[in-house]
């Protein structure tokens, strides 16, 4: 952990590099080219993934039309099927997993709990039901939703915080507050589909599991320019997130504005989080699947936020093919991400209580 | 139980141990209240019926649209009224076995993994039977009460209010999604989505009480019959096993009557969280920490309870109709987070 501190002032002493220093500085390179390398590769799945989702599907396009399609050309069937069916939810995929990939690993990382990720502590809950209210009950516009649901987010994100407030935040509490917030919430989205005229199963696990079944880009386009707006917020956190990870009083001591960080982290991630709710549903598991994947691929010591991104962003792909094409019935996304994610977390639990008491 | 004046020391003995007469009273007042609220089950809905429509119905007749609608509440309200007491029965004897202030059909995953062992049965297994529910939803939920308390109890300091509650929560909702997953591609299974996943009493026939009525009754007598025991186990095991009581059989034989509780009710009526929370916590304040009466108070209060909450949801969104286990969640869930706000950070 002392890493840092060690190898700031190596320019100076270049002459004679102790034993110790070399292990060191020898450690960082390593684990920045496997970084590099698990991103890189990473990357490639989700093009790959992206590119398969495309061409494949009821009916197979050729790469060349799919190609032309994506650069604008007209091709008779494929522009429908293609331009306006696989690409904004392919698209919306992406967008959704990055998202849900970051802001998850922003809030394990911020709490040092890989359980007190945004859709376990209520905060997708909650813009899930904001944005159900918006869309079934209001019929708001995009625009209005996306408002709705980011308010919605940030308010559970403040009242679990406050809640589980008592001389400081232990983390259990606020991960069963936030669990209780969230059977909740849930309820209050079930009551709203229940309101509607009749229980329309498509709507229920849109906003109960997630999913990404007749999206279109009204849905896709302003999720893309949260993403876009919000990433670098966070990646230019980035530094001072693994510094937080120390603890509060260190993060301090290096530097890091701790208060200013803390809230500038919150309503990027929880904006990152509303948006893609308001397009896709809480897709079950992924901000919570990712960061922990993330880890385990890149190793200690480095920031997680990049590769967390990429493999929530392959997880959706991935799950999405999986569930529209692998069985006889067709399976909405976060059916498909909930039934990865269910096994994991119990595991998760058993690996905590076992080791000790540091829930 | 002799009324000992409570002037000498207020509050500790009033806690532990009321007047037998203010007992009763509080009885007389539950079971009126209980009586109240079946009546109100039969007589409001989504269709108004006039009171008179409502007598009529009561007493048999079947002539008009009104008096239909009426004759069809009264099972409904028989069904609410059983699963209640039976859930709020099994939250009371779950607490006191835990010994844990959390513990909560619902919350403890047993419920939710009652449900998942019948859809699973139904959708790969071809159970059709209502009694072969009855069988697998025991199954399951004794398998996931097993399963969350070898888990909460793993680790150092044992199975811990938080731990256990944490343990049971992540399960409940690792079951949940793969309920939905089990579910949502087959619309030809009994009550579909909502029943399995949320829990609710519409739908509700005389025969289907029928069905769980054999187990609801077992589960019912060993619960009862378990509170003398429950009493010896409050004091700690030492101190119980000290009293002449043999700790293991008495936890598992009362643990035994909880889960067959649980599995009955949510083989009928889905998996309801929250009030096997609720109402014990409720009565422990009406009747003080003695199970011999607090036992039976959580059921008359379970009963109270889940009625009033499928009127309330009967009533407020109509002529839709919110289900039970929503209007539970909604009432429920801030008392679980007041419960866990109160718990010690070393309890941690």
């Amino acid at each position: 952990m002392s890493a840092p501190a060690v190898a700031e002032p190596s320019p100076a002493p270049t002459s004679v590099p102790s034993p110790v220093l070399t292990t060191v500085i020898r450690g960082r390179a390593r684990r920045a080219t496997r970084r590099r390398l698990v991103v890189l590769t990473l990357a490639l799945l989700v093009a790959a993934a992206f590119a398969a989702t495309l061409v494949f599907g009821q009916t197979y396009y050729p790469p060349g039309d799919v190609l032309r399609v994506v650069l604008g050309e007209q091709v008779p069937g494929a522009s429908f099927t293609v331009g306006r069916l696989r690409l904004p939810r392919a698209v919306l995929a992406v967008v959704a997993g990055l998202s849900f990939g970051m802001a998850g690993v922003t809030f394990q990382t911020m709490l040092r709990n890989p359980l007190a990720s945004p859709d376990i502590i209520g905060i997708s809950s909650g813009a899930s039901a904001a944005a159900a209210i918006a869309i079934v009950t209001l019929s708001l516009d995009e625009t209005r939703v996306s408002v709705l649901a980011i308010t919605a987010g940030l308010g559970v994100a403040l009242l679990v915080y406050t809640l589980a407030f008592r001389d400081g935040v232990a983390s259990t509490r606020l991960i069963l507050i936030g669990i209780g917030i969230a059977a909740m919430l849930d309820s209050v989205t079930a009551y709203v589909l229940s309101g509607a005229a009749e229980w329309d199963l498509q709507e229920a696990t849109r906003w109960l599991t997630g999913s990404l079944n007749g999206v279109a880009w009204d849905q896709t386009v302003p999720a893309l320019v949260a993403l876009v707006v919000l990433a670098p917020v966070l990646l230019s956190r980035a530094r001072d997130l693994s510094a937080m990870q120390l603890g509060d009083d260190t993060a301090a001591a290096l530097g890091v504005r701790v208060e200013r960080t803390r809230v500038t982290l919150i309503v990027a991630a929880v904006g990152l989080i509303a948006f893609a709710t308001a397009a896709a549903g809480p897709i079950a598991f992924v901000a919570f699947l990712s960061g922990p994947i993330a880890a385990r691929l890149v190793g200690p010591g480095t920031s997680l936020l990049v590769p967390a991104g990429l493999v929530g962003a392959l997880l959706v792909l991935a799950a999405d093919f999986v569930g529209q094409f692998a069985f006889d019935t067709r399976y909405p996304v976060g059916v498909v991400t909930g039934v990865l994610g269910a096994p994991y977390l119990v595991y998760l639990i058993i690996r905590t209580h076992r080791s000790g008491a540091s829930i | 139980m002799t009324d000992v004046g409570t002037r000498p020391a207020p509050d500790a003995a009033a806690l532990v141990r009321r007047p037998a007469r203010v007992r009763l009273l509080w009885l007389l007042a539950v079971v009126l209240a209980l009586a109240a609220i079946m009546l109100a089950s039969v007589a409001f809905g989504s269709r108004t019926v006039p009171w008179g429509d409502v007598w009529a119905a009561l007493g048999g007749a079947d002539d008009s649209l009104e008096q239909a609608a009426v004759t069809k509440r009264i099972p409904r309200t028989g069904l609410a009224v059983v699963v209640g007491a039976a859930l709020g029965l099994a939250g009371g004897v779950m607490q006191g076995v835990t010994r844990n202030p959390l513990a909560d059909p619902g919350i403890l995953g047993v419920n939710m993994g009652a449900s998942l062992a019948v859809v699973t049965a139904v959708a790969y297994f071809g159970l059709t039977s209502p009694t072969g529910y009855v069988w697998v939803a025991l199954a399951g939920a004794a398998a996931s009460a097993a399963f969350v308390y070898t888990i909460g109890s793993l680790g150092r300091g044992g199975a811990t209010p938080l731990k256990l509650a944490l343990a049971g929560a992540a399960t409940s909702a690792a079951f949940a999604s793969l309920v939905s997953a089990v579910v949502l591609p087959r619309n030809d299974i009994a009550g579909s989505f909502r029943l399995w996943q949320i829990g609710g009493v519409g739908g509700a026939s005389f025969e289907r009480v029928g069905q769980v009525l054999p187990f609801l009754a077992v589960g019912f007598a060993v619960s009862l019959l378990s509170a003398r025991a429950l009493n010896s186990l409050a004091l700690g095991d030492e101190l119980a096993a000290g009293l002449g009581e043999r700790v293991a059989v008495a936890r598992a034989t009362a643990a035994v009557g909880a889960i067959v509780l649980c599995g009955a009710s949510t083989a009928v009526a889905g998996p309801i969280a929250f009030v096997g929370l609720v109402v014990p916590h409720a009565c422990r304040l009406l009747v003080g920490v003695d199970h011999r009466w607090l036992l039976p108070f959580c059921a008359l209060g379970g009963a109270a309870l889940l009625t009033a909450a499928d009127v309330v949801g009967r009533v407020v969104a109509r002529p839709a109709e919110v289900d039970v286990g929503i209007v539970t969640a909604l009432v429920g869930a801030p008392f679980f987070i007041h419960i866990v706000r109160r718990q010690k950070v070393r309890a941690l």
